[in-house]
This record gives structure tokens, C-alpha cells and sequence, in this order.
């Protein structure tokens, strides 16, 4: 028994079943509780339960239970790429993780310049968060990002972010951006920034949306097809769905894998140009210098004084 | 008469969502424009293939956005807007 535990191999085994066993629950929970549909459906997430909540009910809906899966299976993802690190690698894992490191280091610090190198790990973060999320739905659970709720949740956040760095100069430089390049243009200037999230968050959701909803109208014109050729078949030769086997599968390498991997990669590098687009990286140089420099000159007068 | 009335609200969103699609044109000719030019540029300069490709990939995202904005509107008028403008009806009638 203690010779089991210390196996690395079963620790492996352990990490590895906790990536698949969320997938698994997700699936599990929406045979138990989702009633199946009669036909294809086009539907929104599926409430669950609603939570009593001060401020009327709090809807547990599909869309968070997802979530949730996605991230503590991510987590093992993690874990099991991280285990057992060597300065030499000696296993294929570590050269992944390695590869990966190194990518997201590279393409932030290609797009956001050297002051933003700490943003790698918030990078990859929303990078891997948002493309796991849309290839969920490659298992047939409901995508997380296909819900309007996730994405502006994202892009609330990126809004935040863009704003916290704009205000690095003071409120003060900050109010005045707006009044650029001639003041009368504030208000366009106000309906710009606000602009910035919500397009964040729509053109994510909808093309995860759209994909979803493509992909079902898709299945039931193949249902179609099928009955109409096969349909004049005695019995259940006339039922055999002829079109849908394996044809949608093309169509969810570019609605599923392609769109959801590139709208994670173009959410991050938004983000990323939004905020070292926003930052007013000459003006803080500037004023950095000048504290500086007043700071020497204090030490330096105490200096003397003390001399 | 109350039949009527439905029929016309739903008929109106089902055109609502169709005319709402339109705007598919204009991302559609965007698009369109950005690969030209980036195959313009591979082809004078097939050394930068991946970086013309991950900027055009980019571009077009962001051009699509108009056209996203249309979808979001064309889903919202057929999932939910009849159900909420069938019970404004209902309301108004006192039912």
C-alpha cells in the first residue's frame, strides 16, 4: 500500500481522471436532469436550481455548473503538466509545458512591450479558460461562452483592467483623454470606451453562439436529406439517418475547434492590445524619471546635511 | 381576433430577425477585402505568411463584429421578443 502511493505512475492516473471525471459529471448531470428534447432543440442554458438570495433568486443555470467543470478540470491539466519539474526535462510533458510557457511569454511580450511581462499568466489564463470552454461543447455539454453572462463577465473584467491602467497617470491625465484630439468629441470619446466590452463580449458569445446554432439547424437539414433519399425504404432501412453520420463532424471541425480556438486567441490579444493600447507608457516614463530624479536630489541635499 | 393580432407579432419578428441578417453583407465584403490584401502580401512576401495571417485573422474578427451585432439582434427577436411583446399584448387587452 505505501508503495502504491509513492508510485508516480498513480498519481498520474489520479490527475488524469480528475481532467476527464468533470467532463464526465457535466455529461452525467444533463442525461439526469435536462429532459431530452423531442427532436433538435434550440435552446439556453438549462436552470438547474434557483438559489433563495436577498435580492430575488439566484439562478444556478447549466452555463455555471459548466464553468465550474471546466476550471477544476483545467486545474488537473495543470497539475499534471507541472508534476515532477527537472531543470533537465526528461519527459514529454515538461517540454509542453515548457513550449506553452515560453509561447505565451513570447506573444505578450511581442504585442505589450516589456513593462507588461507579468501579464503573461492573466494571458493564458483567459487564453486556455476561453478555448476549453468552447470545445466543451466537442462532448455535447453546453459551451460556458455560448452564454452572454460569461463573456461580459470577461469583458467587464477587461474593461476594469483597461481603465486601472489608463488611470496610472492620475484621474486627472485620465479625464483629460477623453477631451483628444478636440474636446467636443468627449462624448464619442465616453461612447467609445463603453463600446470596447460590450463588442468584446458579443462577438465572443455569438460566435459561439452561431457555431451552436449552425451546427443544429445543420443536424436537422441532414435528418431531412436522409429521409428524403432513404424514406422510400420498407421498415427501418428508411429511418437509417444516412447524412448524419459523420458529416456533421466536418462542419464542427471549423464551427467547434477552429472558431472557438480562434475567438480565445483573439479575446486575448484584445485584451492584451487594449491595455497597453490604453496605458500612456511615455507620459508615466516621464513622470517615473522625474520622481526619480527628486527623490536622488532629496537623498543627495540629506546627504550633504548629514556630511 | 386575438389569433390575428399573435400571428402578425410573430410573423413581424420573423421578418424582423430575416431583415436584421442584412447586415451579413457588410462583414461579408470586409472580409473579403482583408484576405485579398493579405494574400496580396504572402504573395510578395511568403517569408511573413504567419504573421500576415495571425494580423488578417485578427482584422477579420473585428470586422465581423457589425455582423455579430445583427446576429445577437436576429436571435433575440426570434427566441425571446414574442413572448415578452405576445404578454405586452395580453396586458394591454387585460387577459
Amino acid at each position: 500500500m505505501e508503495k502504491l502511493k509513492n508510485d508516480p505512475r498513480v498519481i498520474d492516473a489520479l490527475l488524469i481522471l480528475g481532467m476527464i471525471l468533470p467532463i464526465a459529471v457535466g455529461a452525467a448531470l444533463k442525461i439526469l436532469l435536462i429532459p431530452a428534447a423531442e427532436g433538435v432543440e434550440i435552446t439556453g442554458a438549462h436552470i438547474f436550481f434557483t438559489l433563495p438570495f436577498p435580492l430575488g433568486g439566484l439562478p444556478i443555470t447549466e452555463t455555471q455548473v459548466n464553468q465550474w467543470l471546466v476550471m477544476i478540470s483545467l486545474l488537473f491539466v495543470c497539475l499534471y503538466l507541472t508534476r515532477g519539474l527537472k531543470s533537465i526535462p526528461d519527459k514529454k510533458r515538461q517540454h509542453l509545458a515548457e513550449w506553452i510557457v515560453e509561447q505565451t511569454e513570447k506573444l505578450v511580450k511581442g504585442n505589450m512591450g516589456d513593462y507588461f511581462e507579468d501579464f503573461a499568466p492573466f494571458i493564458g489564463a483567459v487564453l486556455g479558460l476561453s478555448a476549453f470552454s468552447s470545445l466543451l461543447s466537442l462532448t455535447g455539454l453546453f459551451p460556458p461562452t455560448s452564454d452572454l453572462n460569461v463573456t461580459a463577465g470577461w469583458a467587464i473584467l477587461v474593461f476594469i483592467l483597461i481603465t486601472y491602467y489608463k488611470m496610472k497617470c492620475g484621474p486627472l491625465h485620465y479625464l483629460k483623454s477623453f477631451a483628444e484630439p478636440v474636446p467636443f468629441l468627449a462624448p464619442l470619446n465616453v461612447i467609445s470606451e463603453f463600446a470596447t466590452p460590450v463588442s468584446m463580449a458579443f462577438r465572443h458569445y455569438g460566435n459561439i453562439l452561431s457555431g451552436t446554432v449552425i451546427s443544429a439547424l445543420l443536424a436537422v437539414a441532414l435528418q431531412g436529406l436522409s429521409r428524403l433519399v432513404l424514406g422510400w425504404l420498407p421498415g427501418f432501412l428508411g429511418q437509417i439517418p444516412l447524412f448524419r453520420i459523420g458529416l456533421p463532424a466536418v462542419f464542427s471541425v471549423y464551427f467547434d475547434i477552429f472558431s472557438g480556438c480562434l475567438q480565445a486567441f483573439i479575446f486575448a490579444m484584445l485584451t492584451m492590445l487594449y491595455v497597453a493600447g490604453g496605458f500612456p507608457a511615455e507620459e508615466y516614463f516621464k513622470r517615473q524619471k522625474q520622481k526619480a530624479k527628486k527623490a536622488s536630489k532629496k537623498t543627495s541635499i540629506k546627504n550633504l546635511e548629514v556630511i | 381576433m386575438l389569433e390575428l393580432a399573435i400571428g402578425i407579432i410573430l410573423g413581424c419578428c420573423a421578418l424582423g430577425a430575416g431583415a436584421a441578417m442584412i447586415a451579413g453583407i457588410g462583414p461579408g465584403i470586409g472580409e473579403g477585402n482583408a484576405v485579398a490584401a493579405a494574400c496580396e502580401a504572402i504573395g510578395r512576401q511568403p517569408e511573413s505568411k504567419s504573421d500576415v495571417t495571425s494580423t488578417m485573422l485578427m482584422g477579420c474578427a473585428v470586422a465581423e463584429t457589425t455582423g455579430l451585432y445583427a446576429l445577437v439582434i436576429a436571435i433575440l427577436l426570434i427566441f425571446v421578443a414574442p413572448r415578452i411583446f405576445v404578454s405586452i399584448l395580453m396586458e394591454t387587452i387585460g387577459r
